[in-house]
């Protein structure tokens, strides 16, 4: 997810200005997702800079409120209507590194399982302990995204255990020699 | 610190000579009051067999099991049987239900067992039936429930009365992810107030309402994932 489409959708409630769309950013993503002040204004220029939302006068307090705009609001419905790619998402470094794992000689591969295992294990018991301690929704919810995704990976891991146990890297196939006898051939396709 | 329930050593081989199985090879485990400790691991790996050495339904063949202070292997078979109906509550893998007894008299059938009258134990085991939401089946039969609902039936036979431990052997199989949690969040207070349990399960959205998840594989013991150090971390780490 953006913080461009954060933003959007906390000013769709209403005009903001950079410290109360901070605040409501964390309280939404129950501060899974900390904001310095600096990133906020760097998006507000730049939704600006689109046509996505424009500046109000300053209040009292000195603060310059933002407003959406109708461009705004097409991308922001245009965003909720978008499902997200499995592509955006920087997850795989997992399934690289297992990969890896498993052609690269000296490696404990059951063991990077674990390691991985307990590690992700740990974060859903956080994450539950977290769940347990609050019962505000849209906090419960990011959560249970969370715990769901561990879920997946280490049930992920237990496949790869499964299959680990029934793999044997082939030992490395023979340089073909363009002599060689048929016997020799049939071997290497065998 | 006391613990309620203590494996040190444990070994266990099922069957003789060739056939035989090493399901414990040197398990060392402790559950102290107030602690759920959620086991893991693949199909075989002697999770139910460590759970039958726990609630004295089995014994090992070296090594002690100690519940509530007390080595298994000192009591009498009577004693043994008292410390299991009052102070063990169990769910098995196969829930063990009595088919010819409604929902109400099985969940009270370990209170009568240890000597509380029929007329004291039917409260108690409605009010066991309400915990896991099945206040109106106190009346019906194994056979006249779905397969979750018996589910939460064994659940209340090993949650009533005000048993130490609770040993619990994939107690959320038949059940939906909500009435799953149901089952957790129950296990959980019931920790809370002052219980140990051990819990086995598949699952690892339940094991995660666990203080402790031991994984185990081929009967040893091969990791434990405790509480974090820093819990904040995890949240900094998805900025
Ligand atoms: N009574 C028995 N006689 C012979 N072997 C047994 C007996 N009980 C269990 N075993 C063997 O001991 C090993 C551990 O069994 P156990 O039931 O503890 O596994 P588990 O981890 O509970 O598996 P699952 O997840 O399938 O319930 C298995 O290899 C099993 O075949
Ligand atoms: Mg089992």
């Amino acid at each position: 997810m953006s913080i461009r489409h954060g933003l959007l959708a906390l000013l769709e409630r209403g005009p903001r200005y950079g410290y109360q769309l901070r605040a409501e950013f964390e309280d939404s993503t129950g501060a899974t997702w900390p904001l310095n002040i600096g990133q906020v204004y760097t998006t507000l220029n730049r939704l600006e800079r689109d046509g996505l939302v424009h500046p109000l006068p300053e209040n009292d307090g000195g603060q310059r409120p933002y407003e959406i705009t109708d461009t705004g609001r097409t991308e922001l419905a245009l965003w909720f209507a978008t499902p997200i790619a499995r592509a955006d998402r920087p997850r795989d470094e997992l399934a690289i590194k297992l990969a890896l794992a498993l052609t690269t000689p000296g490696v404990d591969v059951a063991a990077v399982v674990q390691t991985q295992r307990t590690a992700t294990m740990r974060a859903l018991q956080e994450y539950t302990r977290l769940k347990r301690a609050d019962a505000d929704l849209p906090w419960r919810l990011v959560l249970d995204a969370m715990i769901f995704q561990s879920e997946a990976e280490l049930r992920w891991l237990d496949h790869c255990e499964t299959a680990l146990v029934r793999f044997r890297p082939a030992p490395p196939a023979p340089l073909p020699v363009r002599d060689e006898t048929p016997s020799t051939t049939r071997e290497t396709q065998g | 610190m006391t613990a309620i329930l203590e494996l040190r050593e444990v070994h266990r081989t099922h069957g003789k000579g060739e056939a035989a199985v090493h399901a414990l090879r040197g398990v060392t485990i402790d559950v102290q009051a107030g602690e759920l400790v959620a086991v893991m691991g693949p199909s075989g790996s002697g999770k139910s067999t460590l759970l039958n050495l726990a609630g004295g339904l089995d014994s090992p063949d070296s090594g002690e099991v100690l519940v509530e202070g007390r080595p298994l292997s000192s009591l009498s078979r009577k004693e043994l049987a008292g410390l299991r109906r009052h102070s063990v509550g169990y769910v098995f893998q196969a829930l063990n239900l009595v088919p010819s007894l409604t929902a109400a008299e099985n969940v009270a059938l370990p209170l009568e067992l240890d000597g509380v009258s029929a007329r004291k134990a039917r409260p108690l085991a409605e009010a066991a039936l309400a915990e896991v939401e099945l206040s109106g089946y106190a009346d019906r039969f194994p056979d006249e429930m779905s397969g979750g609902q018996q589910q939460r039936v064994a659940i209340a036979r090993a949650l009533v009365g005000q048993r130490r431990l609770v040993l619990a052997d994939e107690p959320t199989g038949a059940l939906d992810s909500q009435t799953g949690e149901a089952v957790l969040r129950l296990l959980r207070a019931r920790v809370d107030a002052g219980a140990a349990a051990v819990l086995v399960t598949h699952e690892a959205r339940h094991a995660g309402w666990a203080d402790r998840v031991i994984f185990l594989r081929d009967g040893v013991i091969v990791d434990t994932s405790g509480p974090l150090a820093r819990p904040e971390q995890l949240l900094e780490a998805t900025a």
